[in-house]
């Protein structure tokens, strides 16, 4: 269905729209279960149903600013945050949960924001590495990533950061190996591995509050 | 990823009606795999409908066990309290899967009904009879390394990928499942299946089935458990093979035992024989031996993956040893 309908923008996009709306929303529902039963399901869904191309509205908490926005229910948490919040320290790394540069703290746990559609986070507070400094100064992780060179090319870093600042506060971080262990969701492909292991263990050490 | 349709359920009934009234439409937890699959257009739901407002994320304790609800998150599992002391096996098993922020969004529910990882079936490209049914099985004649050495059909030699259900199976767990018929348990060895001529059916649920809940009864498996994982890496990476495994001891003599692996079989692979011939002997490297040797009776392998006929012996072996402390 969908190589047919042409994108946003090109001429024939709205009327494509409206005609597949119309096939999978209604007909389909209707003609593959009776009608009262489609009727009484529908109800006992909240207000957030929205159609396959139609936008629906969003609000989210992102590094303490509220946002009201209208995302298609296939975007990511990550797009959002990078093309519709133009927040592109949140990196995009593998789009398939399998290298952590896209990590973000989702009402303060860590999450893979590749992974997640961006209308499952409806009413969350995401922190980005954008929100962790205060004004000018950096967040104490910032700090020691900095002062360890945990970084060459600087591509995983913003997920390393966000990820290493969880670790601590879940209180992983009590040993060389339980650090490893539970950053092994991060990737570096420059192998900075044993200079961020660093970086954590004296933000860890320095008992700074995190 | 495909357009689809998302709605979100306040009330379990509504999820399951509409699933069940709709084949082109899925439940989404967590989506960690979901969304994997819809990206390569390996799944191409028309209607996504988001479980994740249903009451169901509590772990309480019962009289005779603990009840984890279905959308638990794999983190807040592996780390709660009671699991920790009353299953400790499936604490591990979590949290050797995955990575910690996958944890942090993958549910209980959506791990046992995770996907297999072969290769053939994640490329829209190539055949795949349990994608597209009838398309041929891409990993028979080819590569098929990852793939199983139990329980497959010339149809499928798929395995399942989870790590969680490994011990979950170990230790009798269930599986409760709300549906268009109402409500019913199953054992969790019967919820996931051998390909046979359908391989497209990874489960005996059947259409709009949730589940609501998996039931770990109490057990004398609280201190003598090991989950050993074998994998390329030494973390966040799925298991070549795995194994759970627990025992019970009085003094060193064992008194009951519990043995599953991963990574072997199209579902968790229970071993009952090599578990009876475990009871009571002396928990000694012999005895893990011959558990070893009557789990593999009956192994068969590919081109590829001749390598699992020895690991899988040495990593029950390694396991049992690990589980009773005997170095
Ligand atoms: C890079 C990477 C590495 C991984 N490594 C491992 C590993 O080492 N070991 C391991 O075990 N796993 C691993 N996983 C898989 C991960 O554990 C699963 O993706 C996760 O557990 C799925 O849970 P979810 O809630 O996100 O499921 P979803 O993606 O939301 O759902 C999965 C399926 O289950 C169905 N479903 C979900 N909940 C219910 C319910 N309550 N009732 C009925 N149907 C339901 C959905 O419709 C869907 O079909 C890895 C994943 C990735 C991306
Ligand atoms: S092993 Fe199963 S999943 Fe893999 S290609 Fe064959 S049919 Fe598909
Ligand atoms: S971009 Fe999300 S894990 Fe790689
Ligand atoms: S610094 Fe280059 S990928 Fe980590």
């Amino acid at each position: 269905m969908e190589h047919e309908t042409p994108p946003a923008g090109c001429p024939g996009h709205d009327e494509a729209r409206r005609t597949f709306l119309k096939q999978s929303s209604l007909l389909t529902a209707l003609a593959l279960a009776p009608g009262a039963v489609v009727r009484a399901a529908e109800t006992e869904f909240d207000e957030k149903v929205a159609a396959a191309f139609e936008k629906v509205s969003l609000k989210l908490d992102v590094n303490g600013v509220k946002h009201k926005l209208s995302v298609e229910p296939r975007t990511t948490l990550l797009d959002l945050l990078r093309e519709q919040l133009h927040l592109t320290g949140t990196k995009k790394g593998c789009d398939y949960g399998q290298c952590g540069a896209c990590t973000v703290h989702v009402d303060g746990k860590r999450v893979n924001s590749c992974l997640t559609l961006a209308v499952m986070q409806d009413g969350k507070k995401i922190t980005t590495i954008e929100g962790l400094a205060e004004g000018d100064k950096l967040h104490p992780m910032q700090e020691a990533f900095i002062k360890h060179d945990g970084f060459q090319c600087g591509y995983c870093t913003p997920g390393q950061i966000m990820s290493a600042v969880a670790c601590i506060r879940e209180g992983h971080a009590d040993s060389e190996g339980e650090i490893k262990e539970y950053m092994s969701g991060n990737i570096c492909r420059c192998g900075a591995y044993p200079n961020i292991v660093a970086a954590i263990q004296e933000v860890k050490n320095g008992g700074q509050k995190v | 990823m495909n357009p689809f349709q998302y709605v979100r359920a306040t009330k379990a009934k509504a999820a399951i009606d509409a699933r069940a009234g709709d084949a082109t439409s899925q439940f989404i937890a967590g989506g960690t795999n979901l969304l994997d699959l819809m990206k390569r257009g390996v799944m191409t739901p028309q209607r996504l409908i988001d479980i994740n407002k249903l009451p169901f994320d509590k772990i309480e304790r019962q009289s005779n066990g603990l009840r984890i609800g279905a959308l638990a998150l794999n983190s807040t599992t592996a780390e709660d309290k009671q699991v920790l002391e009353r299953a400790p096996l499936l604490a591990q098993a979590l949290n050797a899967g995955a990575s910690a922020q996958l944890r942090n969004m993958a549910t209980v529910g959506g791990n046992m009904l995770q996907r297999t990882r072969c290769s053939y079936f994640y490329d829209p490209a190539m055949p795949c009879n349990k994608r597209e049914p009838g398309s041929g099985c891409g990993a028979l004649e080819g590569y098929n390394r990852m793939h199983a050495i139990f329980g497959f059909s010339d149809k499928c030699i798929a395995v399942h990928p989870s790590d969680m259900s490994v011990a979950l199976v170990a230790l009798d767990a269930a599986v409760l499942v709300s549906g268009p018929k109402g409500e019913r348990r199953l054992a969790f060895g019967d919820l996931h299946r051998l390909p046979g001529d359908e391989p497209q059916r990874d489960t005996n649920l059947e259409a709009g089935e949730l589940i609501t809940a998996v039931e770990v009864p109490d057990s004398p498996f609280t201190k003598h458990v090991h989950y050993l994982k074998v994998r390329e890496r030494a973390s966040y990476a799925f298991a070549l093979v795995s194994v759970a495994a627990a025992l019970s001891l009085d003094g060193n003599t064992i008194k009951d035992a519990r043995l599953a692996m991963g990574g072997v079989a199209h579902k968790p692979w229970r071993l009952t024989e090599a578990e009876k011939s475990l009871i009571g002997k002396p928990a000694t490297e012999a005895t893990f031996q011959e558990a070893a040797r009557v789990a593999m009776q009956g192994a068969k392998a590919f081109k590829h993956n001749q390598y699992k006929l020895k690991l899988a012996p040495n990593a029950i072996v390694q396991a049992l040893k690990n589980a009773a402390a005997v170095s």
